[in-house]
This record gives structure tokens, sequence and C-alpha cells, in this order.
């Protein structure tokens, strides 16, 4: 499963571990995860992440 | 009678900020110019500051609220980023004025707890939510990773003046307040300076927020940052500029950066320009031993490429071309051409580094790395020259496809 990274601060979202401080279980495609999630560390939306090649 | 005095920016807003004109350095951003740092007060029933100033210049903001209204009166203090230029001075207020209240967006809210390790209650406001003033009232847009987390907008629409904190600010320290008192190129420069240095590695949150500007129904006269002056006249001038600068498009222009021991790769980077420039491209050469990598960056934000030359020391970069690519990496440029070039004694190790350091930054390698045993010959300098030449070319044919 592609792994995202958020363009503005670095995180990188791993679907198999999802993130569940923030209710996305590990497993959760990044298509899967809801459109109003916000990165955790800075809260820009899904808009601004890319996939990690 | 005051020694500081309020400026007055709209009919019931007023300047209460500090003149920075010693700062030479914000952290590591060379402010040749110094800084401001802009409060507002906001003559509304309620009376309110937007934002603070660093700590050191308290007294100076003090004293300019003083000379328009009594600071005790202020009910309202709207912190818009915690960073402490900004909010350096808010503690100091809170137990001096007792505000009724302190408004953050909620990222703020937990940012200022994060400084000030207080139990301040800060009311949170999210986009799109409103605050009363009385007779007027405040309209609030976070604006996340502009320049942090928990960065926000601030809008006054009765006085179509909004409030954007560290966005379309600049590091200049004058007396005037408005950018259309001062030289209009050296303000252009400061805001280009300012955004290569802070806002670079955030682009593509700028093209996000300007894409979604028109939809924010911002019907602002005048934008205020918390730096340098405001913009009053033609405020969608500097909107276009951050508009051109997120967007990065290829330009003929190429940043030569070099160090050098003993002149040889200042020979070889004074040749590779000359190439540059016969090839139909623009060259800027810097060299680091007088120029501070935040004016490196500002040449790099509107450059198609980056030609960077170091000589091998002790088997490593030399320190100066280290930090510089450092400091770049962070600021993440995209869309660049790059190529490498040194002279070295013996193991000559540079040129590799700088080549393993441009593709980290995704910087495209457009020419073979040049290298050079001790001192540069005749034709070292003329390959040196053609390696100028071949990336101007190559600047020439990605303006050409990108249809400028
Ligand atoms: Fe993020
Ligand atoms: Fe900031
Ligand atoms: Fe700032």
């Amino acid at each position: 499963m592609t792994k995202y990274e958020c363009k503005a601060c670095g995180y990188i979202y791993d679907p198999a571990k999802g993130h569940t401080a923030s209710g996305v279980a590990p497993g959760t495609k990044w298509e899967d995860v809801p459109q109003d999630w916000v990165c955790p560390l800075c809260g820009v939306g899904k808009e601004l992440f890319e996939p990690v090649d | 009678m005051s020694v500081f005095s309020a400026q007055k920016i709209t009919e019931n807003v007023y300047w209460v900020g500090a003149i920075d004109w010693a700062l030479r350095n914000f952290h590591g951003y060379q402010t040749s110019r110094g800084t401001t740092y802009n409060a507002f007060l906001v003559l509304g029933e309620k009376l309110t500051l937007v934002d603070t100033v660093k700590g050191a210049f308290y007294d100076e903001m003090m004293a300019r609220i003083a000379s328009v209204v009594d600071p005790s009166r202020i009910e309202v203090v709207v912190s818009n980023h915690a960073e402490l230029d900004h909010s350096g001075s808010l503690p100091r207020l809170r137990e001096s004025i007792k505000p009724l209240q302190i408004v953050a967006s909620p990222m703020g809210a937990a940012a200022l707890a994060e400084h000030f390790h207080w139990d301040a209650s800060v009311t949170e406001v999210k986009t799109g939510q409103t605050l009363s003033l009385g007779d007027k009232s405040l309209r609030f847009v976070e604006t996340r990773m502009l320049h942090w987390p928990d960065s926000m907008f601030a809008y006054l629409e009765d006085e179509k003046v909004l409030f954007t904190n560290d966005a379309f600010g600049m590091h200049l320290a004058t007396s005037e307040r408005f950018t259309d008192e001062l030289d209009h190129s050296l303000v252009e420069w400061e805001a280009k300076k300012y955004y290569a240095n802070i806002l670079m590695p955030l682009s593509s949150i700028v093209k996000v927020l300007l894409k979604k500007l028109p939809s924010l129904n911002l019907d602002f006269e005048v934008l205020a940052p918390d730096h340098g002056p405001l913009w009053r006249k033609e405020p969608h001038q500097i909107i276009e500029l951050y508009d051109r600068w997120a967007t990065a498009k290829p330009t003929r222009k190429a940043v030569v950066v070099f160090d050098t021991m003993w002149q040889s790769t200042a020979a070889m980077a004074r040749s590779i320009g000359d190439g540059l420039r016969h090839g139909g491209a623009s060259a800027i050469l810097m060299p680091l031993e007088g120029s501070h990598r935040s004016d490196v960056a500002t040449e790099v934000l509107d450059a198609g490429a980056i030609v960077v030359g170091s000589p091998t020391m002790n088997n490593q970069l030399y320190p100066t071309v280290a930090e510089v690519l450092t400091y770049l990496k962070g600021l993440r440029p995209v869309g660049k051409l790059g190529a490498a070039f040194g002279s070295h004694g013996w193991s000559g190790e540079a040129t590799s580094r700088i080549e393993e350091q441009l593709k980290e930054m995704k910087v495209e390698l457009a020419a073979e790395a040049l290298r050079h045993k001790y001192v540069p010959t005749t034709e070292v300098l003329e390959q040196c020259f053609a390696m100028g030449a071949r990336l101007a070319e190559k600047l020439a044919q990605r303006v050409e496809n990108s249809g400028e």
C-alpha cells in the first residue's frame, strides 16, 4: 500500500499503521481515509499529501 | 506625551507595534535592514489588540497603545500566531491588563500553552467564526502552516483590513507604515527575500490558500502583515507576486554558488558564469565568502538552475558550501536544474557530495560534474564555459516547453 507524505511538515501516513489517535485504523488505504481528516502534526488537509515513491 | 506614538491605519485601526532597527539575524535569516513587529489596536466597543510584539519590545508597544487609549481598557487580545516575535509580550500584557478574552486558533491555544506553560483560558476560533466587538466584528481564517500549524488571519470587515500575520510581510524596518511610501524595488526585494527564506518550503500551501481566497469573501482594502510595511494601494500586487513565487515557473536564470580556497574553484565559477551568459541565460555568481545563505535562497527562488562549486577540504565539502546546501534543502526549491564543480588537491570528494545533496533536493542533474586537481588549465576553463552554455540551452528548452 502506498504511503503519503504531508508536503507541509513531512509527516508520513503509513496505511499499515493508520493513525489510531485520529480514528484511522491500521490497514486503512489512503483513499479510505476520511476527506476531512487533517495531518496529525500540522493540521493541513489531505489535498496537501503526495504519494511517496 | 509618550515618546512612542501609534500610527493610524484606518478610521479605527492603529498600528501599535515596534521597530527593531538593529536586528540582523532572524533565526538564521540575515535581516540587513532590521524588521518590525506589528501589533494593531482596533477601536471597537470592545477594545481589541491584534497580536503583540517580541518580548524585549513590550514597553514600546505599551507606550504606543497608551498614546491612544489606556491599555487597561483592552478587553480582547487576538493571537494570530504563537511564534515569540508575535506572542512574546503576551504573558506580561496579560498580567498587566488582565484582558477578558485571549483569542487564538485551536492549534494556537495549544501552542501558546506549550510556550508559556500557563493556565490562561484561551477562546478558540475556527475558520469562518466571528467575534463581536460590539459595533464591529472580526472574522477568522485558519492558515495552517503559514507560517506554523497555529497561524490564522483575522478580518475586520467594517474597515476592510485583513490581518495576515506572517504572510505578505517582510523584514524591513522603516518609519513609514505603508509600502506605497517606500521605494518599490526595495519593497519587492525584501518581500521576495521573506518569501524565499520563510515560505518557499510551504509553496504548495500558499497555492492552495490563493486558490481558496476568492471564496472566503474577504473584500480587503488593506493587507496588514505582522512584519514590515502594510499594503493599501493595490494590495493585490503582493498576492500576484506570491502566486508567481509559489508557482516557480522555469526561468533562464542560474545561480552559481561556490566557495574557494586558492581561487581555483572561483576561476571555474567565473567561466561557468560566462558560459551561461553566452548561452543566453542570466548568471548570478554568489561567492560564499561574501554572500549570506539567505541571499542565496532569495536568488534561488526564481532561478531555473543551481550550480554548486566547492573545494575539497580534508576529504569534505568546504564548510560554507555544506551549510548553504543544508539550508537550501530545508527550503525545498522545486523544478530546478543543477550541476557540481570544484577544484581539489588529492582526494576530490566535494563534487560527488554536492551531487548527492542536489539529488536529495530533487534537483535534476543537468551536466556532468567538473572536478579538477589544483589550478585549472585553459582547457578546464573551456570545459567550464561549455558546461555553462549547455545549462543555458537546457534552461531555454525548459522555458519553451512551459509555454512562456
Ligand atoms: Fe503535516
Ligand atoms: Fe512565524
Ligand atoms: Fe513572524
